[in-house]
């Protein structure tokens, strides 16, 4: 049974429950009620609507699954970066459980914070930026899917969006934009060059990215996730892809803004960059959705390089999945804590000059295989 | 665009504003402001008596505190004309080139942390705890030590003291070891020190830069070699120079300043003579002027008293380094981007306490 069914079962479920009132209704009511009671029912039981209502349940799942992940992801990045700190991270939040409970004390301080916007903002821009950061961040989570059976899928066979991974990546394109948004509303000159940095940033790491990406696809044969981790089932794409996978690493570091790319947020030139103007909850959403994106580009990496939830039978699907994902966004974690802040002229040196030849390499690596007919 | 990087930001370790105009990303111009940290010490120390004044040297700079209240005992023993057994100068040598090791520690955590690394941030600070434990059983205090009197050092050395310091000095060349791995095996940390905040030798001289950030210019000039106080004639180190002018050379200088400083305490140490550690002093000062000038971590500090034949100074004078480096910081900062702001600025090790004073 995958979560289609599932998800179509319970839908179908309380679409029955609930026509039962509208045509009773429509039984009871004088003529044109009735009949609009009636016309309720059928639209409520027809195909369409169960198919739609089906898929949101199914986007509300995966959603809720992965934000509680990303909530584990926040205890690790605060347990590890602890342990390489040479501190012991949170711990009475959450006493015996390692602290994990610290996450959700945070939120409620931050929840209970006034809400600040600052006198001279552009007040529209100011409030837009957020919404669109974190709702562009939380669609790339409904479209990963965690195996072939648990994901967002469009009907009962499991047929998944064949763009899934185009969709991901456009997705998480997004952000940028709402930065620059967010900079330039603060009305605030660190603000402003976090914005700009940015702008400058995704120049540089998104083009090499694309690429990378653009070779994967072409040994998948397809844009869906789904297809691409099938591609996978014998080999990982990393192995003949090795040169793209740390490129895509590399890009991956530079979309999800951690420290050796984090310019637009770079804290010791520019207090907090783009994100000095918020504070409160909006503070702390942005820090969710940091997270959220970092929980993003490790799923990314996992489906696409690492042979998504294919492993040992001995654990299901869904758990390798997220554990490849783990490791992935431990290891940016490592590198984050290890590695000093590159410049902006820097980060466009290192993403047209370094990344983007080996780039072109990898694509004519991938179209070697390909035309070889190995994949 | 004018930037004001500071009074409240988190390059500036302190307070002071540094006001930069950029076109884009490159400076165009740039203007340090200090004096928010103003405290009138100079004046302070009208009021009280000279061992009075001790503690309040030492709050001149938190980082390398016992280097200045070294200094102000040194002026007030030239203006005494006292002079200060050799156990004494010994325990000082070897205090202050510890106080020069925690100095330099802090400031390559404040780099690493300004550079965006974290570990490295945090393991200095580690590494300086070893130290300080070691102050903490010499003098009972971690930061102001209020340790040397006018005419020698407040305590002997305690029980086991030089065996601990010999074991933390053998443990920490090991760590140091370590830290040049991690910075300069680091091939980011070299992107942004390598031919940043070129600072030319003339340029330096010319606008009275000492310390580190001159030796680093290529200038050999070190009063403990050039104007040998205290017992330094006695040690056999080498004056860390370097000549590439820029941060890394800052940041080497001050790595080999850290390996010297071992050598030197390790030397202290073996030489140390028996003895007293102490001379009672005079109350009052005669009527004349006393001149101090050390080796500070951060460049060449001097201290001139001018004493009334009272027991409180009639004038005390601090010149501080970093007052005097900081003016360099146009030089080395037009022409570069907004992100060398925190390399170059964090490589001058800026002490707001004695620069404000």
């Amino acid at each position: 049974m995958n979560l289609f069914e599932f998800c179509y079962g319970i839908i179908h479920w309380l679409v029955d429950l609930v026509n039962h009132l509208w045509y009773w209704l429509g039984d009871v009511l004088p003529w044109w009620f009735g009949d609009f009671f009636d016309a309720v029912g059928d639209f409520a039981a027809s195909q369409g609507h169960l198919s739609v209502m089906t898929i949101f349940l199914e986007v509300v799942i995966v959603v809720i699954i992965a934000l509680i992940n990303v909530l584990n992801f926040i205890w690790i990045f605060r347990k590890f970066m602890g342990r390489m700190f040479d501190f012991y991270g949170p711990y009475y939040v959450g006493y015996g459980i390692g602290g994990w409970l610290q996450n959700l004390a945070d939120g409620i301080k931050l929840f209970v914070k006034e809400i600040i916007v600052p006198a001279k903002a552009d007040k529209m821009g100011y409030l837009l930026a957020p919404i669109i950061y974190i709702g562009s961040s939380i669609l790339i989570l409904a479209t990963i899917p965690f195996s072939e059976n648990f994901g967002v899928s469009t009907n009962e066979s499991g047929t998944y969006v064949p763009a899934g991974a185009l969709f991901a990546l456009a997705a998480f394109a997004i952000a940028p934009f709402s930065i620059l948004l967010a900079g330039w509303a603060s009305n605030n000159k660190y603000t402003l060059i976090g914005g700009m940095r940015s702008a400058a940033q995704m120049m540089s790491y998104e083009i090499p990215l694309l690429m990378t990406v653009a070779s994967v696809f072409l040994l998948a044969g397809s844009f869906g996730f789904v297809d691409i981790v099938d591609a996978q089932h014998d080999i990982w794409f990393a192995i003949p892809l090795f040169i793209g996978f740390l490129i895509f690493l590399v890009c991956l570091a530079a979309e999800v803004e951690i420290i050796p790319f984090d310019l637009p947020e770079a804290e010791a030139e520019l207090v907090e960059g783009w994100t000095t103007e918020y504070g409160g909850m909006r503070f702390g959403l942005f820090y969710f959705t940091t997270t959220i994106r970092s929980y993003a580009g490790g799923a990314l990496a996992t489906a696409l390089f690492l042979g998504g939830w294919h492993g040992p039978a001995l654990i299901p699907d869904e758990i390798w999945f997220l554990i490849k994902a783990y490791i992935v966004y431990t290891v940016f974690q490592w590198m984050t804590w290890s590695l000093p802040r590159v410049r902006v002229d820097q980060m466009l040196g290192i993403g047209w000059k370094r990344l983007l030849p080996l780039a072109v390499i990898n694509l004519m690596i991938a179209v070697a295989l390909k035309s070889m007919g190995w994949f | 665009m004018w930037i004001n990087m500071g009074p409240q930001h988190p390059m500036t370790h302190g307070l002071w504003n540094l006001r930069v105009k950029v076109d884009g990303e490159t400076i165009v111009d740039a203007q340090p402001e200090v004096g928010y940290l103003h405290r009138g010490i100079e004046k302070l120390c009208e009021g009280k008596t000279y061992p009075q004044i001790i503690p309040l040297a030492d709050r001149l700079c938190y980082g390398s505190s016992l280097t200045w209240s070294h200094l102000y005992c040194m002026a007030v023993e030239d203006l005494m004309k006292v002079e200060v057994p050799e156990r004494a100068e010994y325990i000082r040598v070897l205090t202050i080139e510890m106080q020069r090791i925690v100095s330099h520690l802090m400031w390559l955590a404040a780099y690493a942390g300004d550079l965006g690394l974290g570990v490295g941030f945090v393991y200095t600070m580690r590494e300086r705890e070893v130290f300080l434990d070691l102050f903490q059983s010499l003098t009972g205090a971690r930061i102001t030590y209020n340790f040397p009197r006018i005419g020698g050092v407040a305590h002997d050395l305690p029980q086991n003291f030089e065996r601990d310091t010999l074991r933390a000095i053998t443990f920490f060349e090991g760590r140091l070891k370590e830290y040049e791995d991690l910075f300069e095996g680091s091939k980011i940390f070299m992107m942004r020190n390598v031919g940043v905040g070129i600072l030319k030798k003339e340029d330096a001289i010319n606008l009275g830069v000492t310390g580190p950030s001159l030796r680093a210019s290529g200038v050999t000039y070190d009063l403990r070699k050039d104007l040998p106080y205290s017992v330094y004639e006695e040690m056999d180190f080498r004056v860390a120079t370097h000549k590439d002018c820029d941060c890394y050379a800052r940041y080497r200088v001050r790595m080999d300043e850290m390996w010297e400083s071992c050598q030197i305490m390790k030397q202290a140490l073996k030489k140390m003579p028996e003895g007293k550690w102490r001379i009672v002093a005079p109350r009052n000062a005669p009527v004349g002027t006393g001149l101090a000038r050390v080796e500070d971590p951060r460049g060449e500090g001097m201290i001139y008293i001018v004493g009334d034949g009272s027991d409180k100074p009639y004038r005390v004078k601090i010149r501080s380094p970093i007052f005097v480096t900081v003016s360099a910081a146009p030089k080395m900062l037009i022409g570069y981007k907004l992100a060398d702001v925190v390399a170059i600025m964090g490589g001058l090790d800026m002490c707001i306490g004695e620069t404000d004073r």
